[in-house]
């Protein structure tokens, strides 16, 4: 536990990835495998179900510290975490144990679920007892069954990757799916025979930059195929040895979260590999992104969710075909192949979307037009059909890695666009006067979160919920009706100007934001900085 | 027959004695429990205080102060009353200000701590009838460390920097807490250097009579000097500054009350807290409110309403006293230097409760306002 708790309070006293992984991996590297499989298990947010009842647990450490129930209650909000209110009221423990995380997790605290209450009142004061402050907030979290720290799955790949030596395509593949967090596993993902992730290893995936000057600065139309800039998932489909593979950008296996595609994939040639985005998709449309985050949330795929929200695969590269690593190919060679697959017979006859192989392949469509000027009149129609805009992609270039200027760009149909962090929130009015829905947004500049906008609206109403419910369990200070939230939850703030502005503290103002979106995948600290948000005020206006 | 202390608009009053106690606004007399700037302005005509506060209290409100020291525990008269200053254990100097009437004793105790300091003489309590106190950390999820097991972490985070080759800097409070934690560090891990704040008032210390290790001004070292391995102890206002960049590669660490909540120190971004404060902490609250055997107590600034309702559920008479004190400031820029900290005026005054932050939600809202 003492090793454990050491790498918690590491992780937990920097922003820093590096350090992150650094930490992790010193663990990983001396930790006994039945500990690091523990480890592993819960910083990639793999959770026990609830051991004791939290009324249980706040019953105890009231008796133990002697508090009224308003005392406790007045503590609890001034931390805003019960885990750590717990662990700070607690009395100076008055034993000292060391006891591997392995013992603790299997034998002292999941036995706990089935003892009667009694008797789990009694084992909770002397574990409690045998621990340090930061120790007690470890188990805590274990029993109430909630561990972010801070750590994303993929510095755990990584720092996994750093310990063992295997590359983190396979550590990834290897977390994915059901385990348990034994012994074995933790060897088996140390092992340095990759043989089993082979087939499921995607590439790189090539990155746009946005456009930053008017378009007709990159020359010749006809030397540059644009398409749609499609809001959804930015995926890779991998199709091996009879097996199909779904990586999202972040390099998470998402295959089983979109059971329909991996039926389809199944018509697929051994050794294809395509690129391109999965978008909630019904009668010919794109349906609101939150929709299709639906599909990755929520825990269970239950039909009813499969039938509400349809998904196609909007297809617009291909990087393996035939088994052949066909990336230095150039794009428009690429294309064709992509087409002859997904729609054989129809080859570049415009408009390819229409689907041969399987409907929910579709082939992002070409946009047709012979100048800019007509290519800027397309682009109006963005909204309407629900893409970000466009993208422009050199007819003659090879399918880079990573981010890279020059081949491919993005020309969003609305630039002013940031990811900020929610810090204040202030109850709403009429028939949400009972809901935190009046947020106010920061971004970094340096180290800390400085608010720039204010916007009530973009929400549904289960989103709604479920930020008020954070809010309520995260509220850091309260100030008459304004509470400061921890900051933790970010959002894509969509605004239509931005301008200088001295009477801010951040030095600009923004017209009309509003909530695009909850980027529950972003952590906060890659929310955009101040210096972003300033960068765009001579971008002109939002078309 | 009024109370014998209450607030006004100006500070608490004692009209028997003609007299405030740390006064918000210019007055005729004050008598100052300790030189912090929510406690000790500028611009009265004459002050009072501990003598071993004395040179302390001139190097915040000035040379041009009418300043009159009287030793802990002497008794004065003023008017209808008499008075005494008995040490608070809060910083070098700092007081309780013992009021006497008639019999009736009223103690006044500014902020003030029971853990041991070296650097300033230690708390005593003070019997009366009616106890004023503060409740910056009035909640019992603050309960501090001792210090063995502080200044254990404290050198064993310097030790780290100084073996990752960083430069281990350590914001604190410049007049009181940084004195306090240069006194505890282990020096023979490294040299200690000092930013100008800083530095000015160990001078104070110093001349004082207050032995501290040796140190040197940043500033005052030759250009390309390293500082990797090194400590430097500097205001919280330092921290993200051009100053700071000086320092690379660095780990910036937090020394205050309220890095005891993971949340709090977070949101800094900060890399690393240590709870350390110069206020009570909850336990030590009660303690020293027993103490006094006082039938009243009156609490001002922090939790207070927790701690008088917490007080009223015990069976005592406890009730809120409303001031402008502030406390030790979550996001503090209060002790800057003397300088700031005399002109900022009591309008300008902000709250450890967070009252700084919702001026910020303000011009959140202004800004809507103004767009739609």
């Amino acid at each position: 536990m003492k090793h454990f708790t050491r790498l918690f309070v590491a992780l937990d006293e920097t922003t820093k990835t590096t350090e992150k992984v650094n930490a992790m991996s010193e663990y990983f590297s001396t930790c006994t495998p039945t500990d690091g499989a523990w480890t592993v298990y819960l910083l990639t947010g793999r959770k026990l179900r609830q051991l004791v009842p939290t009324a249980r647990l706040a019953e105890c450490v009231k008796e133990q510290a002697g508090l009224s129930d308003w005392l406790f209650a007045e503590s609890y909000d001034a931390v805003g975490d019960l885990a750590e209110t717990i662990a700070l009221l607690l009395p100076p423990p008055t034993n000292n144990s060391d006891v591997p995380l392995r013992e603790w997790v299997e034998d002292r605290l999941m036995p706990l679920r089935s003892k009667p209450e009694a008797e789990q009142k009694e084992l909770l004061v002397k574990y409690w007892n045998e621990l340090s402050t930061s120790e007690r907030l470890v188990m805590n979290k274990i029993i109430t069954g909630s561990f972010r720290i801070g750590v994303s799955q993929l510095l755990v790949v990584k720092a996994l990757s750093k310990a063992s030596g295997v590359d983190e395509p396979t550590i990834a593949h290897r977390l994915m799916g059901d385990w348990s967090p034994t012994e074995e596993f933790f060897t088996g993902l140390f092992s340095s025979d990759t043989q089993d992730a082979d087939a499921s290893r995607p590439y790189p995936f090539y990155l746009a930059y946005p456009l930053e000057q008017e378009p007709d600065a990159l020359g010749e139309i006809a030397d540059w195929l644009a398409e749609w800039k499609w809001d959804g998932i930015r995926s890779q489909l991998i199709r091996r040895e009879g097996k199909t593979f779904i990586w999202s950008r972040g390099e998470e296996l998402i295959s089983e979260r979109f059971p329909e595609l991996m039926e389809a994939a199944e018509q697929l040639p051994d050794g294809t590999v395509i690129d391109g985005e999965i978008l909630a998709w019904a009668e010919g449309e794109v349906l609101p992104f939150n929709l299709l985050q639906k599909r990755i949330t929520r825990k269970s795929l239950s039909k009813k969710l499969l039938q509400e929200i349809p998904v196609a695969l909007m297809a617009y590269d291909i990087l393996e075909h035939n088994g052949i690593d066909v990336r230095i190919q150039p794009m428009n060679e690429r294309r064709k192949m992509l087409v002859q697959l997904l729609t054989p017979g129809a080859l570049d006859a415009a408009p390819s979307c229409r689907g041969q192989l399987n409907s929910i392949f579709r082939v992002s469509p070409s946009l047709m037009v012979s100048t800019w000027d007509e290519l800027a009149e397309s682009r109006k129609n963005s909204r309407e059909l629900k893409v970000e805009g466009i993208m422009l992609k050199r007819a003659d270039s090879a399918y880079g890695v990573g981010r890279r200027k020059g081949d491919w760009w993005k020309w969003k149909v609305n630039p002013f666009s940031i990811d900020a962090v929610l810090i204040y929130a202030q109850r709403g009015h009429g028939k949400r006067a009972s809901l935190y829905t009046d947020y106010t947004f920061g971004v970094w500049h340096d180290g800390k979160l400085v608010p720039v906008a204010k916007a009530y609206s973009g929400l549904d109403d289960a989103e709604i919920r479920q930020v008020d419910a954070f809010i309520r369990q995260n509220t850091l200070e309260k100030f008459g009706p304004v509470r400061t939230v921890k900051p933790e939850l970010v959002f894509e703030i969509a605004f239509e100007g931005i301008q200088h502005s001295p009477r801010h503290k951040s030095g600009v103002a923004v017209r009309f934001p509003r909530i695009a979106r909850w980027r529950t995948d972003k952590p906060m600290q890659e929310a955009d900085s101040l210096e972003t948000l300033s960068s765009l005020i001579n971008g002109g206006s939002s078309q | 027959m009024s109370k014998l202390i209450y607030a006004t608009d100006k500070g608490l009053y004692c009209e028997a004695g003609d007299f405030y106690i740390d006064p918000w606004r210019p007055v005729e007399r004050a008598l100052v429990t300790h030189a912090h700037s929510d406690h000790a302005r500028w611009g009265s005509n004459k002050y009072l205080c501990a003598e071993p506060g004395a040179k302390v209290l001139r190097h915040r409100i000035g040379q041009d102060a009418q300043i009159e020291a009287i030793p802990y525990g002497q008794k004065l008269t003023l008017n209808d009353t008499t008075i005494s200053f008995h040490p608070a254990g809060h910083i070098l100097g700092s007081s309780q200000i013992r009021v006497e009437r008639n019999g009736e004793v009223w103690a006044v105790s500014g902020d003030y701590k029971l853990d041991p300091d070296p650097t300033c003489a230690p708390y005593e309590p003070v019997r009366c009838h009616t106890f004023i106190t503060e409740s910056t950390f009035g909640l019992p999820i603050y309960a501090w460390q001792s210090n063995d097991e502080l200044f254990t972490d404290i050198n064993a985070w310097w030790e780290k920097n100084k073996r990752d080759g960083k430069t281990s800097l350590l914001l604190a409070y410049a007049l009181g807490k940084a004195q306090r934690l240069l006194k505890g560090v282990d020096t023979s891990i490294g040299p200690i250097y000092t930013h100008g704040t800083v530095e000015s008032l160990n001078q104070v210390y110093l001349s004082s009579g207050v032995t501290l290790p040796e140190t040197a001004r940043l500033s005052s070292m030759p250009r390309g000097t390293k500082f990797a391995g090194a400590l430097v102890l500097a205001p919280p206002s330092a921290y993200g500054t051009p100053w700071q960049r000086q320092l690379n590669p660095v780990s910036a660490a937090f020394a205050s009350g309220w890095m005891r909540v993971r949340g709090i120190r977070r949101r800094r971004s900060l890399d690393k807290g240590f709870p350390v404060s110069d206020h009570c902490d909850w336990q030590s609250l009660l303690k020293a409110i027993h103490l006094t055997g006082a039938e009243n107590i009156l609490v001002t600034h922090g939790y207070s309403q927790i701690l008088v309702r917490y007080l009223q559920d015990q069976g005592l008479n406890a009730g809120t006293l409303s001031t402008q004190y502030e406390g030790e400031e979550e996001t503090s820029t209060a002790e800057e230097t003397s300088s700031d900290a005399v002109s900022k005026s009591a309008e300008e005054t902000t709250f450890a409760d967070g009252r700084d932050s919702a001026d910020e939600i303000e011009s959140a809202a202004d800004k809507v306002e103004v767009q739609e």
